[in-house]
């Protein structure tokens, strides 16, 4: 059995501007939410403090407004999640919505885990993040356009030139970025190692299956 | 021609292909797991609906948050609770076998898997935990893995590995009196630094190592994380076929032991096999160590005295004048007569059997000093018990130790059992980073067991060799 990885070679959707350089992934994801035993209800978490006083009020957020609650293309500006390597970040990020980040830099082990999930993290210069964010201030429900192999993005009848890192970019497009999926189609080669090495043994029939 | 080295030998029978990422997907043989880690690796499972692949090569316990006190259920701490019930859940669903405090096989992770001989030599090991590197004693390829590798083990039961480089690390001569496994691994690290490993895989081999028992090789092998090495090994030798042989899965069906003893001989490294690096100790040099720092790189023989940071490498100046204003210790003097609030006797380093043993024979017919809290918590279930039937709860107690039940306990402090304010904590774990044990201002100093329990005794820091130790009778 094979299992298809998607090839993320293009993001179309709304945008949500975050503003401020050096954001980190305490922040976008505070330690204390990472107690917990899945990273299902993470989504309702991201930025909490930057969102929720200490009284639970609403705080001026992007990610609290009206206007961009269907948004999924994130726009950011420089050193987009610095700070620890927790996937949670990344993950709350793509459980509220984002499938993807334009920003002006990205840290690297941030990216890395954005592309484990198959969010491309796609960059330009701060100009043209600028006008971006101020584009989809203005218009939050028009439509924006990343095409990952051509790395352009469109949006108001026009095309910018963007960068998506070389490997990325080959990982996203080729659809090798999942190795979970990667590794899944490879079931008749895993079977023959397995049957090659002499300590293991025939799987035992599933015992307190929920099927069974 | 040579076929090299364990760790070749071993990538080459696990290797299932070169992945188009140019990693190479490896066969993992036993994958360990515990609650902290796993439960959002299963909900990531969950969300694509793909099933556990091999259950059967899947076991679970539980350690880092299991309280060593009450552990009556629902546990006291709700996160704990719920940890460990997403944990029952998990491993309920998938048909994944689970040591739980009920079982009487309960232990931190490294510690059950090489008592319940499951963690056998040529077999690939993997846990979503750094220590993962302390089967290695048996001459596995085991390391630690981080979520999203869990995940591609639950649903592949392999793993997306590079090949790393190889370093002999030769311990000749004969230890003195005293040292132990845990003084030539901090002697290492302080040798070749906390970074000294990364990029490679440990060989510890030379007649020091090979002359001490599994559970100093696995004192050992445990540390090579912190001395930057994802893996560390020992090639299997009779000592370790002899442990093997007394384990669950083998005392019922010795044939089977017969049947894997080729493979295991097999794999060893050869001896005309290629290093990236040989390095050699002389084991007969090395004293009593313990850290003076916050990094386990940190350490000095009993006898040495702390460096002034400007005498040490530019780049681990500024870490080390850190260190001593968080320690309050100044260069010049040694560590011994440092002053200790609590004894902290436990972990996956230093909790088994023999390492009981010979606190036992330090604390016997002494008391723990009027300023020190002592406690032990064994490594396991099967330990406390074998403790137990030797009497060493008794000379632990009658000494004024707090007798504990087995888990991670104040290795992490992520159960109640926590260092408070700023407490000095003699230690027998691996890692003395700020914070560590629970609380911030915590001061940690690493050493083995039986200077521990000098420690303890004492109400300091001491050196091992100047108190006489009792037999404890069996
Ligand atoms: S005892 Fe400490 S180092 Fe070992 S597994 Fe538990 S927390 Fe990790």
């Amino acid at each position: 059995m094979s299992e298809e990885i998607p090839s993320v070679d293009y993001v179309e959707g709304t945008g949500i501007p975050v503003r401020g350089n050096d954001i980190d992934t305490d922040q976008i994801i505070p330690a204390r939410f990472m107690k917990v035993v899945t990273f299902d209800g993470l989504g309702e978490f991201a930025f909490f403090d930057q969102r929720f006083d200490d009284e639970d009020n609403e705080k001026d957020h992007p990610f609290n407004e009206e206007q961009y609650q269907d948004a999924n293309v994130l726009v950011v500006n420089s050193n987009f999640g610095c700070g620890s390597s927790r996937e949670h970040a990344p993950q709350a990020l793509q459980r509220w919505g984002i499938d993807a980040i334009i920003g002006e830099s990205f840290a690297e082990i941030f990216a890395g885990n954005c592309l484990a999930l198959g969010v491309p993290t796609v960059t330009a210069d701060t100009e043209t993040i600028e006008e971006l964010q101020d584009y989809v201030e203005k218009y939050p429900d028009a439509d924006i356009e990343i095409d990952v192999e051509a790395e352009t993005v469109s949006y108001d009848d026009r095309v910018v030139e963007v960068t998506v890192d070389d490997a990325q970019r080959k990982a996203l497009v080729e659809g090798i970025w999942d190795t979970t999926a990667l590794m899944k189609s490879n079931t008749n080669a895993i079977e023959e190692t397995a049957k090659s090495l002499p300590y293991v043994e025939d799987p035992e029939p599933r015992k307190g299956h929920a099927d069974d | 021609m040579s076929d090299g080295t364990l760790y070749d030998k071993v990538w080459d029978r696990h290797k299932v292909t070169t992945l188009p990422n140019g990693q190479d997907q490896l066969f993992v043989g036993l994958h360990l797991i515990h609650e902290v880690t796993s439960p959002q690796a299963f909900g990531m499972l969950r969300e694509r609906d793909i099933e556990v692949a091999r259950p059967d090569l899947t076991h679970a316990t539980v350690d880092h948050i299991v309280p060593t006190g009450d552990q009556s259920r629902p546990l006291d701490n709700e996160a704990a609770e719920e940890m460990m019930a997403e944990l029952e859940e998990n491993v309920r669903e998938a048909g994944i076998q689970l040591d739980d405090p009920t079982t009487g096989n309960q232990g931190i992770v490294h510690v059950i898997g090489p008592e319940q001989g499951i963690t056998q030599p040529g077999k690939t090991i993997v846990c979503g935990d750094s220590h993962t590197s302390t089967h290695g004693a048996f001459g596995a390829l085991a390391f630690g893995i981080g979520t999203s590798q869990i995940r591609d083990v639950l649903a592949t039961q392999t793993v997306a590995m590079e090949k790393k480089k190889v370093r002999k690390i030769e311990v000749t001569g004969e230890l003195g009196e005293g040292v132990t496994a845990k003084d030539i691994i901090l002697t290492i690290i302080r040798r070749l630094g906390t970074d000294g490993g990364v990029g490679y895989v440990y060989e510890y081999a030379g007649e020091a190592i090979e002359s001490l028992g599994m559970e100093g090789r696995m004192s050992i092998c445990n540390m090579s994380i912190e001395g930057g090495a994802r893996a560390g090994y020992v090639n299997p030798d009779e000592t370790t076929y002899e442990w093997l042989a007394e384990t669950d899965e083998f005392t019922d069906d010795p044939e089977r032991f017969e049947e894997l003893k080729p493979y295991w001989e097999s794999i060893k490294s050869d001896d005309d096999a290629e290093y990236d690096d040989v390095v050699t100790i002389d084991g007969s040099e090395i004293e009593p160590v313990v850290t003076w720092g916050t990094t386990p790189g940190q350490g000095i023989g009993i006898s040495e005295e702390i460096p002034a940071p400007e005498d040490l490498p530019a780049d681990k100046q500024d870490t080390a004048r850190r260190a001593q204003e968080h320690m309050r210790v100044e260069p010049g003097n040694t560590m011994e007569g440092y002053n200790i609030d609590v004894a902290f006797l436990g972990s996956c380093t230093n909790a088994r059997l023999p390492d009981l043993r010979a606190a036992a024979e330090i604390v016997k017919g002494r008391e723990v000093d009027d300023s020190v809290r002592g406690m032990v918590v064994p490594g396991s279930q099967r330990v406390k018990a074998a403790a137990e039937a030797e009497g060493l709860d008794e000379v632990f107690k009658e000494a004024g130790f707090d007798w504990r039940e087995a888990g991670c306990s104040m290795c992490l402090g992520m159960n109640d059992d926590q260092l408070e304010g700023d407490e000095a904590c003699a230690s027998s774990s691996n890692r003395n980073f700020v914070g560590r044990q629970g609380s911030k201002d915590g001061r940690t100093v690493l050493m083995s067991p039986e200077m521990v329990a000098a420690a303890a005794v004492t109400g300091e820091v001491t050196d091992v060799r100047e108190l006489p130790k009792t037999e404890v009778e069996a």
